[in-house]
């Protein structure tokens, strides 16, 4: 269990346990957490990777609007910003969380899980509103390359922010019905890390979708 | 109800896949029966289908390679069959067939029989070759593979309901878009590629995890076997290219399913980006299944030739460097697309200089041999036969990398020739190599040598017979693909090849014969020493086949060739008849998640093949709900307590000092 104790608590938080002597002399397998953590990094790099193929085919397809309309015609900025902001500050709900999962707290874990949760789902419904007025107007995915690149560029993202309330609603559930074992708070780690990464490839979104298309 | 899906989807009017499908279901059906009359069910759920042990998992993927390479061979040879006769005729195959067959070829060899045999190969050896108990993640193990026997299971439907894609082994828009292709058999091609490419991302994860964070004491990484390093290569390489070949399926199956536009002729979509895309994973994916095979090599051209690999340092620089410059040449898959002479000119000079780091693997391999004293058993066999095979793969590659000669050959048998090469002569091989070298470490005993060998020179002639005419009849500009032709000058290269199909084919059935006669012969072959090719790195240092926990005591590195300096130093001082201080061993337990998870993979995959959504919505909740039960569990390990550890190694170490003794190395 000594895995599990206050991870900023200590002299060493991230446990790198001295990473220079470590190159000298290998220690031996890293413990758990690390591992976990680790593996859970390298799967956000590839899923980082897939977002990059729709990215580019995103700049690919940009100027194909098949006589349909362009970006600057569609994105609503303001309706953007607000979706910003609730991503954002449900990444800050998600890590008072795990401040809350790191003190033991379970009721401030679980407020700030469920602060996390209505944000994520405030964002979910501001697109899924936004996805339908532009179906709505004529301008859904069939209409034009640019717009299947659109959609799908900005609904994987969606998608990825629903498994992750998904996932989400079953963490709270998980510590409510067994506490903060060793294993749950590895999961919790995972979690943050993932929605945290939802927030990188929004920035993403934004600026290279709605900033610079609404500007074309 | 059931969608698309309807008894049209049965081909009744066509014999063959109905007679192959039912061959091949009698098969399976003949082995379930089988083993539930001699009650083996409960031991195979228990030990094999549930089980997180990163051996056994390694031994099932490598099983499913080698029923995967049985069909995708029989599609060889009904392809060279076909090509043999139809000269100015039909042949026997009406070209829809003909194209199925093809695609399925490449599919199947490059997914199902490449993929696992490496990943398989590389889960059952490098825990062992690091000195650790498992892998990063057990329970995720085993759900990449049953994923990737997901998408095997898929593919093999499609012979009986419905139909595989038309569209080669990859499926290239227009041709593979709702237009050109109504049926359902891109369906199945993408996904069975995206469940089992999830399984593959997965695996890729866990090995990269296990090498990066999991060493075992003293396991500096210059101190890592070849074979770990080029693992950590390959699987560093997938992390960073499965990703695009799901994001590139995944807009495929929009275009199909939704009627989006990437890939369209109109409404600005791009057929080009689909060429980039594809290859972008396309040529890295080379590269996975190649890089584990070098690593193989090296390990067995070290062993059998008794000395420490030539150059160790410089073979990890090539390795790494081939990981980083596999991702520039993608665009030598189409120079002929009108990239223009600058494009093609750099990607050609970037497919030269990735030959430079394989020669000098080459020339490692080759000093490694100079002054050793070479045993030519079976494992070393395969890894000579490579070094010539590759050596004239690799120089046709050269050839067709230079951008004015491409044009000409590109899309002809050549290149079918070209890659066939490479990729029987490396990966195949390996693969063979590998299997034949680790096979005692997984069952304790050897593989019959005498069978061994003579499937090695079959394979390696029939090879050359088969392969060597294509290269002529490619020249002669024979296209590749073709379901019948007319000129007369191509019509002897290919009854040359047809000669050399069957060579090959006696081949693979020397090679199941082998493992017949070796089971047999089980008694006679059995090694007790754990070390039957007088190995240097730390696989050999535990029991065949390892216990559940790998090693007993953690083993201490102190340098490369871990084993063979513990060796060294046991027969100097005599060291390893201490008794080492035996504590609890925590380890994961066994769980049904990974086949219970695959099981939904498949509904769900099936029924969005067949647009039947109910049952789609059906899967996903499955597998959801199997994440669930599994992250509710309460106890995920198990301990084998000291006593127990030490009576297992107690009884390993004796049999191991007794055949040491025998063969008087002990004193």
């Amino acid at each position: 269990m000594t895995e599990t104790t206050f991870a900023y608590a200590q002299g060493d938080p991230h446990r790198l346990r001295g990473i220079q002597q470590a190159e000298v002399a290998h220690e031996g397998p890293a413990p758990k957490r690390i591992v976990t953590a680790y593996g859970f990094w390298i799967f956000l790099l590839s899923d980082i990777v897939m977002f990059s193929c729709f990215f580019a085919s995103y700049a690919v397809l940009l100027g194909q609007t098949a006589g349909g309309p362009s970006g600057a015609q569609l994105f609503d900025l303001r309706s953007t910003a607000a979706e910003t902001a609730l991503l954002l500050l449900s990444s800050f709900a998600c890590g008072l969380a795990s401040i809350a999962a790191d003190v033991r707290s379970a009721r401030w874990f679980q407020a700030a899980m469920a602060l996390t949760c209505v944000l994520g789902l405030g964002f979910l419904i501001l697109e899924a509103r936004e996805f339908a007025d532009l179906v709505g107007r004529g301008a859904g995915p069939t209409r034009s390359a640019f717009l299947s690149a659109f959609f799908t560029l900005v609904g994987c993202h969606g998608l990825h922010v629903s498994a992750g309330v998904l996932w989400l609603l079953t963490m709270m559930a998980q510590v409510y019905a067994k506490g903060f074992r060793a294993d749950i708070l590895r999961r919790m780690l995972c979690f943050a890390l993932f929605w945290h990464a939802l927030d990188i490839i929004w920035v993403a979104i934004f600026s290279v979708v709605y900033l610079i298309g609404s500007g074309a | 109800m059931l969608g698309k899906l309807d008894w049209s989807a049965i081909p009744i009017d066509e014999p063959i896949p109905l007679i192959a499908a039912g061959v091949v279901l009698f098969a399976i059906l003949a082995v379930l029966i089988w083993a539930g009359v001699k009650g083996h069910y409960p031991y195979l759920w228990r030990e094999w289908i549930t089980s997180v042990d990163h051996k056994r998992i390694g031994v099932m993927y490598i099983l499913l390679a080698m029923v995967m390479l049985l069909r995708g061979g029989t599609d060889a040879i009904m392809m060279r069959a076909q090509q043999t006769v139809a000269y100015h005729s039909n042949g026997y195959l009406p070209p829809e067939h003909f194209n199925q067959i093809f695609s399925a070829h490449g599919t199947i060899m490059i997914f199902f029989v490449g993929m696992p045999f490496v990943i398989g190969l590389m889960n059952l050896i490098v825990p062992l070759q690091l000195g650790v108990r498992d892998v990063a993640f057990p329970t995720l193990n085993s759900v990449g593979f049953w994923l990737t026997a997901t998408g095997a299971l898929l593919i093999n439907v499609s012979l009986v309901v419905g139909e595989f894609a038309r569209t080669g082994w990859l499926p290239f828009p227009p041709l593979s878009e709702l237009t050109y292709s109504p049926g359902v058999g891109v369906d199945y091609y993408t996904w069975s590629l995206e469940i089992s490419g999830i399984g593959t991302l997965v695996a890729g994860i866990n090995l990269v995890t296990t090498v990066l964070k999991l060493r075992t004491r003293g396991m500096t990484y210059l101190r890592m076997p070849m074979f770990c390093w080029t693992t950590l290569a390959s699987n560093l390489l997938i992390i960073a290219a499965f990703p695009i070949l799901t994001a590139t399926l995944a807009m495929l199956i929009l275009d199909r399913y939704f009627g989006f536009h990437f890939f369209t002729n109109e409404a600005g979509g791009n057929v080009m980006m689909f060429m980039n895309l594809i290859w972008a994973w396309g040529h890295p994916e080379v590269y996975i299944l190649v890089l584990p095979a070098f690593g193989i090599f090296s390990e067995v051209v070290s062993t059998f030739s008794s000395k420490v690999l030539f150059g160790y340092r410089s073979m990890v620089l090539a390795t790494m460097a081939i990981c980083i410059i596999s991702f520039m040449v993608w665009l030598h898959h189409f120079f002929t697309m009108g990239a223009g002479p600058d494009v093609n000119a750099i990607f050609g000079i970037a497919s030269m200089i990735i030959a430079v780091p394989t020669g000098v693997k080459i020339y490692n391999w080759l000093f490694t041999m100079f002054g050793g004293r070479v045993r030519f058993a079976v494992p070393m066999l395969w890894s000579i036969g490579f070094m010539v095979t590759f050596i004239i793969g690799g120089l046709t590659g050269v050839l067709l990398a230079v951008p004015p000669a491409d044009f000409l050959l590109h899309n002809s048998l050549f290149l079918v020739a070209h890659f066939h090469n490479v990729i029987i002569g490396a990966v195949l091989f390996g693969a063979f190599a590998g299997y034949t070298y680790w096979f005692p470490k997984a069952f304790g005993f050897r593989l019959d040598e005498a069978t061994g060998k003579a499937a090695f020179w079959f394979t390696l002639v029939g090879f050359y017979v088969t392969f060597m005419p294509l290269y002529v009849a490619g020249l002669l500009g024979m296209t590749r693909r073709m379901q019948h032709y007319d000129v007369a000058a191509w019509r002897p290269w290919m009854i040359a090849a047809g000669i050399g199909t069957v060579l090959l084919a006696i081949g693979v059935a020397l090679q199941v014969l082998q493992l017949f006669v070796s089971i047999r012969r089980r008694d006679e072959l059995r090694d007790t020493t754990g070390d039957p090719w007088d190995g240097r790195s730390l696989e050999w240092a535990t029991s065949s086949p390892p216990p559940a926990f790998n090693f007993a005591v953690l083993p201490n590195v102190t340098g490369e060739d871990a084993y063979w300096r513990v060796k060294e130093h046991a027969r100097r001082q005599d060291l390893d008849k201490r008794e080492p201080d035996y504590k609890d061993i925590e380890m994961p337990r066994n769980s049904p998640t990974g086949f219970v998870c695959a099981f939904f993979a498949t509904v769900m995959g099936f029924a969005l093949i067949w647009h039947i959504w109910w049952m789609v919505g059906l899967g996903a909740v499955g597998a959801f709900a199997t994440f669930v039960v599994f992250a509710w569990r309460d106890h995920d390990e198990y301990i084998i307590p000291a006593t127990e550890v030490a009576r297992i190694d107690r009884t390993n170490l004796a049999a191991r000092r007794a055949a040491l003794d025998l063969a008087g190395i002990a004193q």
